[in-house]
């Protein structure tokens, strides 16, 4: 069984309201390192059997047509994981 | 003879009523449209109404523009078809890439409950013509995804082209909202441009934030602006029977 991640994120020229308010409340928890968060959406497509081109291919196209909005977001990878 | 518009649910529609009844007020026979049927019954005119089709998951609207109902509408509307989308119906227009943009979460992360002031820019639409070009309304507000975006291209181009149908605008009771969205006046949620509502080339497919569908009868609302939406259609399509 494998499984192929779809990594999708907003635009960076979009402001991410969710992102935003995540950056807000790390340092009211005492995490100070970091000047910005954006949050994005990661998918796992199990898949049956082998990875081909083919089963990629089809990942991709979901991932451009479905999984993601090109008006607001960008998909960022689209890669298989082996399972143990 | 009256028009027959079609309302159409979706698992998670929430407002299908209230417009189902906005289009009786209006003088029209509304149609009970199910998500999973294509079959528009002959319907002159179809309303998506507000909720939260599919929990919202994914993204508001992305799952309900697969519905089967949802291919017939489009090659309708690619037909002339009169066709509003109402908050979530607005989201689902434009993830089935009927109208530009697409729409996320508000700036402030609040989700919006108010009457909202709009002005009208483009009273030619199948949804408009029967206000003003410039008359301001007053229809409530209630959402969680309503920051309208696009490209500046995009913006530019709906600009130019009159379809920006209505944008938000301040009024006396903006006191809150200007609370928690400081850089822009009636802006209720950050949309682009204040835009609160669009329309296709062609002005048949209209799709807006805002609610006129409970704005239709005195005492219920604020008001009646919300009627001439679903009256402008009727008449539009009685026009061309």
């Amino acid at each position: 069984m494998a499984t192929v991640i779809v990594e999708v994120m907003p635009k960076p020229e979009i402001l991410d309201p969710q992102g935003k308010a995540v950056a807000g409340a790390l340092p009211r928890l005492g995490f100070t390192s970091f000047a910005s968060v954006r949050q994005g959406k990661r998918f796992e497509l199990e898949v049956e059997g082998e990875v081909t081109e083919e089963v990629l291919e089809q990942a991709r196209t979901a991932a451009a047509e479905v999984l993601s909005n090109p008006v607001i977001e960008d998909v960022v990878s689209v890669h298989v994981q082996e399972s143990a | 003879m009256t028009a027959r518009v079609g309302v159409v649910t979706f698992p998670g529609s929430l407002d299908d009523r209230d417009a189902a009844r906005a289009i009786r007020l209006a003088g029209g026979e509304p149609v009970r449209l199910w998500h999973a049927d294509s079959d528009l019954a002959g319907v002159d005119a179809v309303v998506l109404p507000g909720g939260f089709s599919y929990g919202d998951y994914l993204r508001a609207g992305a799952i309900s523009r697969f519905a089967p109902m949802m291919a017939s509408i489009t090659d309708a509307a690619n037909g002339g078809m009169p066709v509003l989308g109402i908050c979530n119906g607005f989201q689902i227009l434009c993830e089935s890439h009927l109208l530009a943009g697409a729409m996320v979460k508000n700036e402030h992360l609040h989700f919006v409950c108010k009457d909202q002031t709009l002005r009208v820019e483009n009273a030619d639409t199948a949804w408009t013509h029967q206000f003003g070009a410039g008359e301001e309304i007053v229809v409530p507000l209630k959402n969680q995804d309503g920051q309208f975006i696009a490209d500046e291209r995009t913006l530019d181009e709906l600009e130019g082209e009159g379809r920006v149908v209505f944008r938000y605008v301040a009024d006396s009771s903006d006191g809150g909202t200007r609370g928690r969205n400081p850089r822009a006046g009636g802006n209720p949620n950050g949309s682009r441009r204040d835009i609160a509502g669009i329309t296709n080339a062609r002005g048949n497919v209209v799709g807006l934030m805002p609610h006129p569908e409970h704005a239709t009868e005195q005492g219920f609302g604020p008001g009646t602006d919300g009627l001439r939406f679903f009256s402008s259609a009727i008449a539009a399509t009685l026009a061309t029977a």
